[in-house]
């Protein structure tokens, strides 16, 4: 077999199940290539000790011929927006820095009983506020196919580490855009389910609402496999949706009726709504799509026009809402029964005042200010209100593209990576390059980003595939047959062979 | 309709938010820019439109979960005050509050 | 009975705190036991630790529809949480989940009677909450410590329309919420531990004038206090009129010590509260089905109780309603009265001998020494004739002091059993008429007096066992009219 840490999340379960290699032997082996590559940032903590634990204690038992689990032994890492008990959990922020949490999130303890081992925890931008990750307390992450440019965010520690091969995956959340866009400037593959698929318990919250859960990988098939043990009803989330536990490898595998080995997508409707294509948009991420696109209609799959007319009101009804529950979420953090707590005060306010003041970064406090706005007395009606009146004919919209198509394809951003501080002058103009992203976050529908190509410099161009409501199954097949036809996901960027 | 420096202080004294001036007049600005992209949404007519505050109820009827009178919580005080800023016999310590 | 104090007319609305009486807390699976160590019944979702989430208590929704059934009220089919946000060290979140624009009780109407003066006092609405934690001020070296085992206790916050016009009627509206709550067993109605607190909303104005600028009082745990702080409130607030200056709307505290309110300090921007719907908790929905489900399983209520006391039992109105001032006592009526099937005597004696005893011990009815089913075998044997009201009472004593437990057995042995053998009764008269010939005589002669000597004697004679209207009776049958 090739070097282990080109291994995928499926081959690796594989080899470690027929013990052709051994969880030790492929965790020592990551864990050098992260040291390796620190200068990426991609980890906030790492957690090699309690892993080499974890890998040896599977290893053991599979060598007394325990049946496993497909997943045992199988390195992967944490967005540090999940808490982990042993592990410090800081969200990104300074107001977290070194806080350790009594409990692990859902997401973290189902991943471990499907036999996964956690190396540690990823960087990501402050509450996952962001999409570039540079809002980090703990510094930037780089892109691995071009350092000097952004990886996305907010999971941008998820999707360089499993873009740079340091991971065969990652978790990450999604809240805005933050696995699907991450994934698309890294050229790796991300989903964000259905609102209420995984499990919020544990999840450090940004904007409740809004805020999924999902796996960054390599492929479609290792997300299939990450997105089934991750998922599931949880009584500790009250949005937590009621169904039976799925397996999406499965539904990935479903054979489309009517279709063929050569035509894997006969039959299926693919929308393409027109404000996704915008002149705006640029060339190379245009074409790139296109091209992807017709990669899809080769095989057996038929485009449609359709249409999302309030696809750019998202971006204001998105930036009211969003922030508005975060500045209610973050209310928590007033340096009382845990986080930063400024060191100099005259009294109780103004420790409130410079306790948040220091722990939190710029980003995070213009959305607290723009929330606790947009909540105050006077305007609840004609911001926050009218927003979710709006994310409503949004959610209207989709049901309606789904009458005429089975997924939605379009671009994740408007554009590939961009450079290192290049949106430093204009933090509030950065909003407008989620407009692709939000639509599905507000009407808490699935959506994907596939590797589609390269555009300008080289940079990794993500499709966007967007679902019906519980229809990750059909997302995963269609990225999957898109995925068995190119080699996109499975590129390699310089210097990380 | 554009904030005023008085607004951002009122909105940051209600954040609990300690702003250095020149961030204050760094978040004027940012604000404003903000509401002038917001301006757009304010124009669409939703009236008889019901709000979407869950996701899930553009489903199905979204109905709270209950659950059972239970005690499943045992004491957990060491464990919960591990990254407390200041405690003494069990009690969260903050500058006197004067009611 | 709107009595003017100093020309005024007195407006007050009351909110009131009750606790309700779960094992768990609203959002989370902690006990609510009153009185552990600082901070062990705080777990990580009444703390607000990162990741944590709310799930709602059945059991608090299934008390807020009792009392709302039990007031009369509309049961919202869909009710909604809401965030209020503020900043306090007893509130970790932020924020409290409450209930705002649609809260899950709505309406209803609480009867009170101050003296002969009866009104029904109408309620707005009542909304289920999480209470806050508790700052402890005299606490360590300067600083306040914080103790949040109170955090997220499942609170019902009953709110009243502005329709008491006197501190006695804010008081005795007070007595009869609490009387409610705790009659359902939805609240244990426990005020020195806060279980059960009450904000007063107190304005004054001129007779026909528009309402004047009220002033909250907050955090009232006893009725006096309720009744001192409003009396106190009033007068300032009068006073200030008077000197022609303004009222301006604020939160105050009572001081027990000094009997003063005085505006609070804090919480001074507090009245932005930023309320939205809570996006981790989706509508609670109370299908048809549930409410009469609670409706089934809600105790028999007092006003429908005392009805039936003074329909079946002959009670009149005030008996039927000491008989149900509470569920104990009215549990008690009934096993005396099924005991005895003398439901009037039984409630004379609950008024009077039970009552003076519980009142001067300062007991309640939980542990009187004697229960009810001893107290109906006294009352037989007192309407049976066996025993005097006077011996029963002895009786009594002997019970209350824990002599012993049988009826029948006191009366034997301290010979309280009356003497109606009439032919063991005859003689003894012959005897007393026979040995007092000048008494007989003056009888005769129109001396009333010298009758009851002759009845003293015959009671004597009987060593005070005869029944005196029987031996009065028989004396004047021998001795024929005077």
């Amino acid at each position: 077999m090739t070097a282990l840490h080109h291994e995928g999340v499926a081959a690796l379960g594989r080899a470690l199940a027929s013990r052709q290699v051994s969880s030790v032997e492929v965790v020592s082996h990551l864990l050098g290539r992260i040291e390796a590559h620190r200068a990426l940032g991609t980890f906030l903590h790492l957690d090699a000790g309690r892993a080499l634990e974890v890998a040896r204690s599977i290893d053991e038992r599979r060598a007394r011929g325990e049946s496993l689990a497909p997943l045992a032994g199988v390195p992967i890492a944490h967005k540090d927006i999940f808490v982990t008990k042993g592990a410090p959990s800081t969200a990104g922020s300074k107001m977290l820095a070194g806080y350790e949490s009594p409990f692990d999130a859902t997401v973290v303890s189902r991943l471990a009983q499907a036999g996964c081992v956690s190396l540690g925890k990823l960087n990501c931008d402050e509450f996952a506020m962001g999409s570039s990750n540079e809002n980090s307390a703990f510094g930037p992450v780089r892109n691995p196919w071009d350092t000097g440019r952004v990886p996305g965010g907010s999971s941008g520690g998820s999707a360089a580490a499993v873009a740079a091969r340091l991971l065969p995956a990652a978790t990450g959340t999604d809240t805005g855009g933050s696995i699907r866009q991450p994934a698309s400037f890294s050229g790796i593959t991300g989903i964000k389910p259905t609102y209420g698929v995984c499990s919020r318990w544990g999840m450090v919250a940004f904007a409740s609402s809004l805020d999924q859960a999902g796996p960054l990988a390599r492929s479609a098939e290792d997300c299939a496999l990450l997105l089934s043990a991750m998922s599931g009803f949880d009584e500790r989330d009250a949005t937590s949706a009621q169904r039976p536990p799925q397996d999406f490898d499965a539904q990935m595998r479903a054979r489309r009726t009517g279709a063929s080995a050569s035509k894997p997508l006969a039959g299926l409707r693919i929308g393409l709504p027109r404000e996704f294509f915008p002149a705006a948009l640029a060339a190379d991420v245009g074409a790139t799509v296109r091209a992807a696109l017709a990669a899809f209609e080769g095989l057996g799959a038929t485009l449609v026009d359709v249409s999302l007319p309030r696809t750019e009101l998202s971006i204001p009804v998105y930036y009211i809402i969003a922030p508005a529950e975060a500045s209610s979420n973050l209310g928590r953090f007033d340096g009382v029964r845990y986080g930063h707590r400024a060191a100099k005060y005259v009294d109780l306010l103004d420790m409130y005042k410079k306790s948040r003041a220091e722990g939190f970064g710029p980003e995070v406090k213009r959305r607290i200010m723009i929330g606790t706005y947009v909540l105050s007395h006077g305007y609840y009606d004609a911001y926050y209100l009218q927003a979710q009146k709006l994310r409503r004919m949004i959610a209207d919209d989709f049901r309606q593209c789904f009458t005429q198509c089975d997924v939605i394809a379009g671009p994740v951003a408007p554009t590939v990576a961009w450079k290192l501080g290049a949106q430093d002058d204009d933090p509030v103009a950065a909003y407008l390059a989620d407009i692709f992203t939000l639509p599905a976050s507000l009407a808490g529908l699935p959506g994907m980003s596939v590797p589609a190509g390269f555009g300008e410099g080289g940079m990794p161009v993500g499709l966007q595939l967007i679902g019906n409501y519980f229809a990750e199954g059909e997302l995963l097949r269609a990225a999957h047959a898109f995925q068995q036809a190119t080699d996109f996901h499975a590129r390699v960027p310089e210097g990380f062979q | 309709m554009a904030l005023t420096p008085a607004d951002v202080s009122r909105i940051a004294h209600l954040a609990r938010l300690d702003l250095e001036p020149a961030e204050s007049a760094a978040m004027l600005g940012q604000l404003n820019g903000f509401f002038r992209i917001v301006e757009q949404m304010s124009a669409v007519d939703t009236s008889g439109v019901e709000p979407l505050y869950t996701p899930l109820a553009a489903v199905h009827a979204s109905e709270l979960r209950l659950r059972d009178d239970r005690v499943t919580e045992g004491d957990e005080r060491a464990a919960n005050q591990a990254s407390a800023p200041a405690v003494e016999d069990g009690l969260f310590l903050v500058p006197k509050v004067i009611e | 009975m709107s009595a003017l104090v100093r020309g005024y007319e007195v407006v007050i609305g009351l909110e009131t705190h009750a606790q309700l009486s779960t094992a768990s807390k609203i959002f989370s699976g902690a006990s609510t036991a009153f009185g552990a160590a600082p901070n062990t019944q705080a777990c990580a979702v009444d703390l607000a630790l990162p990741g944590t989430l709310p799930v709602m208590n059945r059991g608090a929704v299934e008390r807020a529809i009792q009392f709302g059934l039990a007031v009369g009220a509309k049961i919202a089919p869909l009710s909604i949480f809401a965030r209020k946000n503020y900043f306090y060290p007893d509130l970790p979140k932020g924020y409290q989940i409450s209930q705002y624009e649609i809260p899950v009780v709505q309406g209803g109407t609480v009867d009170i009677a101050v003296g002969e003066h009866r009104k029904t006092v109408r309620l707005t609405r009542a909304h289920l909450e999480e209470d806050a934690g508790k700052s402890l001020h005299e606490e360590v070296h300067g600083m306040t410590g914080i103790d949040l085992n109170r955090a997220g206790t499942p609170l019902l916050e009953i709110v009243s329309e502005p329709d008491m016009r006197s501190s006695a009627e804010a008081v005795a509206y007070a007595r009869e919420l609490h009387k409610t709550v705790v009659w359902l067993g939805i609240c244990d109605g426990n005020m020195q531990e806060g279980s059960f607190r009450c904000d007063a909303n107190v304005s004054v104005r001129k007779p026909g004038a528009p309402f004047g600028t009220r002033r909250e009082i907050k955090n009232l745990n006893s009725f006096k206090f309720l009744q001192q702080a409003i009396d106190f409130e009033v007068q300032w607030q009068i006073d200030r009129l008077e000197d022609g200056l303004p009222i301006e709307q604020a939160t105050v505290l009572f001081n027990p010590d000094s009997g003063e309110t005085r505006a609070m300090r804090s919480k001074e921007d507090a009245h932005d509260y930023r309320y939205f719907p809570d996006p981790d908790l989706p509508p609670l929905v109370i299908a048809p089905e549930w409410v009469e489900r609670a409706r089934r399983e809600m105790p028999e209520l007092p006003g429908a109780m005392a009805a039936r006391f003074e329909r079946d039992d002959g009670l009149s109105a005030y008996d039927a309603s000491m008989m149900t001032q509470s569920l104990a006592f009215a549990r008690y009526y009934e096993t005396a009265r099924d005991g005895s099937k003398q439901p009037k005597l039984v409630a004379n004696w609950l008024m009077g001998e039970l009552s003076k005893r519980l009142n001067t011990q300062g007991r309640d009815l939980g542990d009187s020494p004697v229960a009810p089913t001893t107290l109906a075998a006294l009352i037989a044997r007192v309407a049976d004739g066996t025993v005097s009201n006077s011996g029963a009472r002895q009786v009594f004593d002997a019970l209350w002091s824990g002599e012993g437990t049988d009826v029948d057995g006191l009366i034997a042995a301290k010979g309280l059993k009356q003497l109606n053998d009439t032919g063991a009764m005859e003689k003894i008269v012959d005897e007393v008429i026979a040995a007092n010939a000048k008494s007989v005589e003056e009888y005769r002669a129109g001396k009333g007096k010298a009758f009851n000597a002759l009845v003293g004697q015959v009671m004597k004679a009987s060593k005070g066992q005869a029944n005196p209207a029987q031996a009065s009776e028989l004396l004047k049958k021998k001795l024929g009219a005077p």
